[in-house]
């Protein structure tokens, strides 16, 4: 029964041609009582039936692969619409955990606060992203300019509304004796909130800076996983952490060396196509054109003399950006796994199997993106901050005019400061 | 004896007010608070007068305490709110603890402050970066370091989480997982909700002290006012979760509260004290142009008002209207962080957050309408005041004093080309 344990594995598109086993959920989502032996008898290398279960989640990873393959491909709208997707489907995993049904029944309509904070929740953090690329979208049309102009400019306050209504519904319908288990339901849907916004608001925006620093985080901790999942297949002796029994040192070490390396070499390769490392400025779906950057230009190193000389290159040619990746693929093997360790704790804590069964063989999609969540979180903020040229004041305080002023402000303040200028020629040389 | 419409005043901790009454030994709610019939309203019962007197008392310590530090200024404010924000969250974390299961767990509480730390570095970082650049630019040494810190701060947050993150991963115990999960869930939750109030008051406080003043006096006007109303014309319960508010004590604040906030706007808004904001982090005396919020317009009374009227024209600062609206959210929706509070300690079996303060419970008891009005004075002040205040003057200053000469050009050239564009879609 441990080979049906989450562990580690690649992500996978949810098909139904797939439910080659037949799985026996029909009850409940126990776990079953031998998970936590720290023999060598729960360990992959001594499993007869590994190579089975190998087998059908490689099946399903492939067929993951390649419908992510597919919507890498058709750009950056349709990305952000699998994201959405991918959070609605675990939001509703995850609504689903702590629900029960004697409660639920005494409180018609309670199950939709959930739905409406999520609604208020999507609207608030996909707003503040895609702003400025919405206005870009509708430049050319006055009315919407305007329109769109004006929900931006309360958007905040619009959000807040419709957070305080929501509260002020839950505080209404308020049931006597049900206080406790009301309460918890309210904190564990903004803590689901929380959990779940925060890195896709991440991934989003990250997606709109260059579809590289979605695929680049993605695809190395996808890479971390497998490998660890190969290494620990093979030489897997030492456990790791008691609360994942399957993970083993060697799977770790051997993973991290791997993922180190394969973020050197990814990023080179997925850095030499525009369509991954472009921005994009607005909300259109085209073919993108734009200078990368010096990030992406390849810098030429050449071999020290000392080297022998039957090797063909005179020398390597690096994208800085590969240094970059070093750091990101250091991240994902070192330190993304606790988000895999922190979902298996909360899955004993709560005593279930997996978060759901979307895809055979994994589990649901919490099960997948756990580890994709703190990764996601990590590279923004390193984009943010390493990557990024700083905002300059220049940015600042030119939005502050195209959002604040109206259009006969803005051309008397490029007047004003025009003469300005022609006065200080004189001044300056 | 319940901590209902009593009169409140902002939560300071209250100087050396005698314990009058004796606290019953365990926080447990009284059998008799949920019976719905007349007899356990305000204006039926006789210890009344008495315990009223005990809140009055110590609203009145409080009350002065928050008159001094208005008077010291931004930062004794800020470092005001900090300690308010500290106690609260010292009462909230003891709240879930379980003494059996907290004796296995040695330095899990350590974990409680790490986090809070780090979200107090975090969000105080982040409000105050500005104004800690502009405080430091006389030297040169400290400016570099203070940029440097700036730049990297976001990176230093999210790495003391992780590190925050791992330790707990790193000490989950076997048996103990749900309770530690919980323990987990339970200070997210605190410290979100007691730092984005406390952050977007901060902020309020350096856009100037009166968006910070008049929403917490609104709240506490309403607090009375309901308390007075309730007092003498309470009759009919206004919600079961707190079954000693009224509506007349509802409506008779709501009332009191938009003419007061009219009025206090008014009062408020001529000293420059309060009306100016604070660009860096210093003590001193402020000066500035109060922005045309605060200059008085005058309208003239009209025709209709009878002749005994003395004045025929009336002043009003624009200011006053968005005080009226502040004043609507005061009575109408703040009260429902109250009914929130009381639902939660009555879900918990508790009667109050804590006890530090004689008559009212502990600070979070105080605190519960004040931080849903806080967040709103927060929201709305950069919606609909910050833009308004905004002139052309304004943006100008910005321009020629925070920008180098060749970022003029740069903008210049930029906003030549957005005024081209749109001409040119235009025609």
């Amino acid at each position: 029964m441990n080979m049906m344990q989450k562990q580690h594995s690649p992500p996978l598109p949810s098909t139904p041609t797939n439910r080659i086993r037949q799985r026996r959920r029909a009850k409940s989502l126990e776990v079953l009582p031998d998970p936590s032996k720290l023999n060598g008898g729960s360990l992959l290398v001594h499993d007869q039936n590994k190579y089975r279960s190998m087998w059908i989640r490689t099946h399903s990873s492939l067929w993951m692969l390649g419908g992510f393959i597919l919507i890498l491909y058709l750009g950056h709208l349709y990305i952000c619409a699998m994201v959405v997707v991918i959070q609605i489907l675990m939001a509703s995993e995850l609504f689903q955990l702590r629900r029960r049904v004697h409660e639920d029944k005494q409180l018609p309509g309670f199950w939709l606060i959930n739905w409406y904070f999520f609604f208020t929740a999507m609207l608030y953090v996909y707003g503040r992203i895609l702003s400025q690329h919405l206005v870009n979208t509708v430049t050319s049309d006055q009315f919407f300019y305007r329109l769109v102009n004006s929900l931006i400019k309360y958007h905040m306050v619009i959000c807040y509304f419709l957070y305080i209504a929501g509260m002020v519904w839950f505080i209404l319908t308020l049931k006597k004796k049900m206080y406790k288990y009301q309460f918890g339901q309210y904190a564990w849907t903004h803590m689901i909130l929380i959990v779940v916004f925060t890195q896709s608001s991440f991934t989003v925006a990250n997606i709109f800076e260059g579809i590289f620093w979605f695929v680049l985080p993605a695809f190395l901790i996808a890479t971390n996983d497998v490998a660890a999942y190969f290494f620990g297949f093979f030489f897997g002796r030492t456990p790791l952490i008691k609360l994942s029994p399957k993970k083993t040192w060697e799977g770790f070490i051997g993973g991290s060396v791997a993922t180190v390396v394969s973020a050197f070499l990814l990023a080179n390769i997925l850095g030499q196509f525009q369509w991954l490392t472009c921005p994009r400025k607005d909300l259109s779906t085209g073919w993108l054109h734009c200078d990368p950057g010096p990030l992406f230009k390849p810098e030429y190193y050449f071999f020290p003399i000392w080297l022998p000389e039957w090797i063909p290159w005179k020398g390597v040619s690096v994208l800085p950006v590969q240094w970059h990746a070093l750091c990101l693929g250091l991240f994902a093997s070192i330190i993304a796994p606790f988000g895999g360790f922190f979902a298996s704790g909360l899955k004993r804590a709560f005593k279930i199997k997996d978060f759901g069964d979307s895809i055979p063989g994994h589990g649901g999609f919490t099960d997948r993106m756990d580890c994709q969540m703190v990764m996601a979180i990590f590279a923004y903020i390193y984009f943010q901050s390493f990557v990024l040229p700083q905002t300059n004041s220049v940015e600042m305080i030119l939005d502050q005019i195209v959002r604040n002023l109206s259009f006969e402000e803005q051309e008397r303040l490029y007047m004003m400061l025009g003469q300005i200028f022609k006065g200080q020629q004189f001044v300056h040389p | 004896m319940h901590k209902d419409t009593g009169s409140s005043g902002p939560s300071t901790p209250s100087g050396s007010s005698a314990r009058l009454r004796r606290r019953r030994g365990s926080n447990e709610v009284p059998p008799e608070a949920d019976k719905a019939n007349g007899s356990h309203l305000l204006v039926n019962d006789h210890n009344k007068y008495k315990s009223m007197l005990v809140r009055a008392h110590s609203s009145f310590w409080m009350i002065g305490g928050f008159a001094f530090i208005i008077y010291m200024g931004h930062l004794y404010i800020w470092a005001m709110v900090v300690v308010i924000q500290i106690f609260m969250a010292k009462e909230l974390f003891s709240l879930l603890r379980r003494a059996h299961e907290d004796r296995r767990l040695p330095g899990f509480r350590l974990l409680n402050w790490h986090f809070f730390f780090t979200a107090m570095l975090f969000v105080y970082g982040r409000i105050l970066s500005q104004r800690l650049v502009n405080t430091v630019t006389t030297d040169k040494v400290l400016y570099k370091i203070v940029s440097r810190v700036i730049k990297y701060h976001m990176v230093t947050c999210y790495f003391l989480y992780i590190a925050g993150f791992m330790w707990f991963i790193l000490t989950l115990k076997k048996k103990m997982y749900k309770y530690q999960f919980g323990q987990y869930a339970w200070t997210h939750m605190i410290l979100i909700v007691v730092f984005t109030q406390s952050s977007f008051t901060v902020a309020n406080i350096f856009e100037g002290i009166f968006w910070f003043l008049l929403p917490a006096s609104l709240i506490v006007i309403n607090d009375i006012a309901a308390y007075i109303f309730g007092f003498f014309f309470g009759k009919t319960p206004l919600i079961k979760l707190s079954p000693k508010k009224t509506w007349e004590g509802f409506i008779g604040a709501s009332v009191a509260t938009m003419i007061s906030a009219f009025l206090l706007a008014n009062i408020l808004g001529r000293f420059q004290w309060l009306t100016c904001p604070r660009k860096d982090l210093s003590t001193g005396w402020l000066q500035c142009d109060p922005g045309p919020l605060f200059k008085p317009e005058t309208f003239t009374v009209p025709e209709w008002f009878p002749e005994w009227f003395p004045w025929r024209e009336i002043s009003v600062l624009p200011v006053q209207w968005h005080a009226l609206c502040l004043g609507l959210f005061a009575s109408i929706i703040a009260p429902f962080g109250g009914f929130f509070a009381s639902g939660f300690k009555r879900a918990f079996k508790i009667k109050d957050f804590g006890d530090s303060i004689p008559g009212h419970g502990g600070m979070t008891d105080r605190m519960d309408c004040q931080m849903v009005m806080a967040v709103f004075a927060y929201i709305y002040h950069q919606s609909f005041v910050v833009p308004q205040s905004l002139s052309i003057e304004m943006i100008m200053d910005q321009i020629l004093m925070n920008l180098t000469f060749e970022e003029q050009q740069a903008l210049y050239t930029k906003l030549g080309q957005i005024v081209e564009e749109r001409q040119f879609g235009e025609s």
